[in-house]
């Protein structure tokens, strides 16, 4: 294949708490990992969903945030010189004659590993698509949850719909260059940083945007090309041009492309695993964390911490099937501690 | 004490619930579809409901924090509440909701 290929032990996908501690367990009996993760950042949903929140039930910690969580394992995992690539999702697994397996991303990176590990938690985080009837013909061509060029908004009419700081902050960059700018939301009150809050409320006094405090009813338009998006307001329904639009109502999570890598799955949301191992129904992929299923499996973060540790021990006899496997505790091992590089 | 829920396909249910629980454990505890993503902690909006009319104004009001996480929900109406922000008491029996599309559990194909 391509030289761009990646070869390493294992690829963990996913880079929340668990992933992010598999590398921890799996660095322990000298498996390299490359981690993927859809977001732009670690720590999977304590990062994205409650950064700012207490969580009180891992041993050890009283309590401690979601970011103060991520933050260490970042810090207790840097040993180990793990990889990340964010802001990707694997989209396609494939097994090669030698077992291993070739783990593509939409982002086009190859990767070669022997074993996959699967910490995907509730799915991949993709953006929330209002319910208007008939928005998939749009998506794509004018309407889009994200800005990934700003030229493509240039001289537009533009809706964006939101409160939150996606929402201001897009409104604030792309006013300059739009030919209109209109902001929906459902209340006149904002979550977002109070800077730009204010920032908007000036340009909506200058007459520079538009604010309408209302939701979005319909969309009008031809072939994907948007013309008018009709809003419920309290005054009942209006129309404002435009010519493309922004919703912005925040990220939920899919299951995603893990459900077509042929394992075999629980209730058709989660994967099925052994408590052994942690493995899934195809030999070499293991899936840990909120994403797995067993008889009484339990969503908590220091489940995923025990199944990464049982997980780690039999991807070694898959990687390294000639090396004994020797059980050992980082208090007392020099061999555990150099590789931690503490000693 | 009861709560009456309407789910996602119509279907009315009367489900039994127990003094202080929050409504989503309810409606999760008997299986219905809700996905309640973040377990209560009214950090993900995904135990979105709406409640009938005559009950909007007997419960407690949303809390800031239950208004900002009703904003990024795509399907919000003025009767839309996070039912993991509702504890059960012996004044909400009887409590009638309906769960809102946006709750519901994504299933693969």
């Amino acid at each position: 294949m391509s030289g761009n290929e990646i070869v390493t032990d294992v690829i963990i996908i996913g880079a929340g708490p668990v992933g992010l501690f598999a590398v921890f367990e799996l660095g322990l009996v000298d498996l390299k990992c490359h981690v993927i993760d859809i977001l732009d950042r670690p720590g999977g949903q304590c990062a994205e969903l409650y950064p700012e929140k207490p969580i009180y039930d891992i041993p050890g910690f009283p309590e401690i945030s979601g970011q103060g969580l991520t933050d260490n394992l970042m810090k207790q995992i840097a040993p180990f010189g793990a990889e990340f690539h964010y802001s990707q999702m694997v989209t396609n697994v494939e097994r090669l004659d030698d077992g291993s397996f070739r783990v593509t991303t939409d982002a086009e990176e190859t990767f070669v590993a022997k074993v996959i590990v699967v910490a995907a938690g509730g799915g991949s985080f993709q953006p929330k698509r209002p319910p208007v009837p008939g928005i998939e013909a749009f998506e794509g061509k004018s309407v889009f949850y994200a800005v990934r060029k700003m030229d493509e908004f240039r001289d537009h009419d533009i809706v964006i719909v939101g409160g939150g700081d996606s929402a201001l902050d897009w409104t604030l960059s792309l006013q300059p260059l739009a030919r209109s700018l209109t902001l929906v939301h459902r209340r006149d009150e904002f979550r977002g940083h109070a800077d730009s809050v204010n920032k908007m409320r000036a340009l909506v006094a200058d007459g520079k945007i538009n604010f309408i405090t209302g939701q979005l009813a319909r969309l009008e338009g031809e072939d994907g090309q948007l013309s008018e998006v009709l809003l419920k307001t309290a005054g009942g329904e209006i129309g404002v041009p435009a010519t493309r639009l922004l919703p912005f109502f925040g990220l939920t999570m899919k299951l995603g492309p893990v459900a077509d890598w042929g394992l075999d799955l629980h209730d058709n949301s989660l994967v099925k695993v052994d408590t052994e191992k942690f493995e899934t129904s195809e030999p070499g992929i293991f899936a840990i964390g909120d994403i797995n299923w067993y008889p009484g499996k339990l969503k908590l973060i220091l489940s995923g911490f025990h199944e990464s540790a049982l997980m780690a021990q039999a991807a070694k006899r898959i990687v390294h099937p000639n090396e004994r496997v020797v059980f050992q505790y980082t208090t007392s091992s020099t061999k555990l501690q150099k590789k931690l590089g503490v000693v | 004490m009861r709560i009456i829920v309407t789910d996602q396909n119509g279907v009315v249910h009367e489900l039994e619930a127990l003094e202080g629980w929050r409504v989503m454990e309810v409606i999760r505890d008997w299986g219905l579809n809700i996905r309640a993503e973040c377990g209560g902690s009214c950090a993900c909006a995904t135990c979105h409901i709406f409640v009938d009319a005559e009950w909007q104004d007997r419960l407690n009001p949303p809390t800031d924090e239950e208004e900002d996480m009703l904003d990024t929900l795509p399907d919000v109406e003025t009767n839309s509440r996070l039912s993991c922000q509702i504890l059960m008491s012996e004044d909400l029996d009887g409590l009638k909701l309906t769960l809102a599309e946006s709750a519901r559990q994504e299933e693969a194909a």
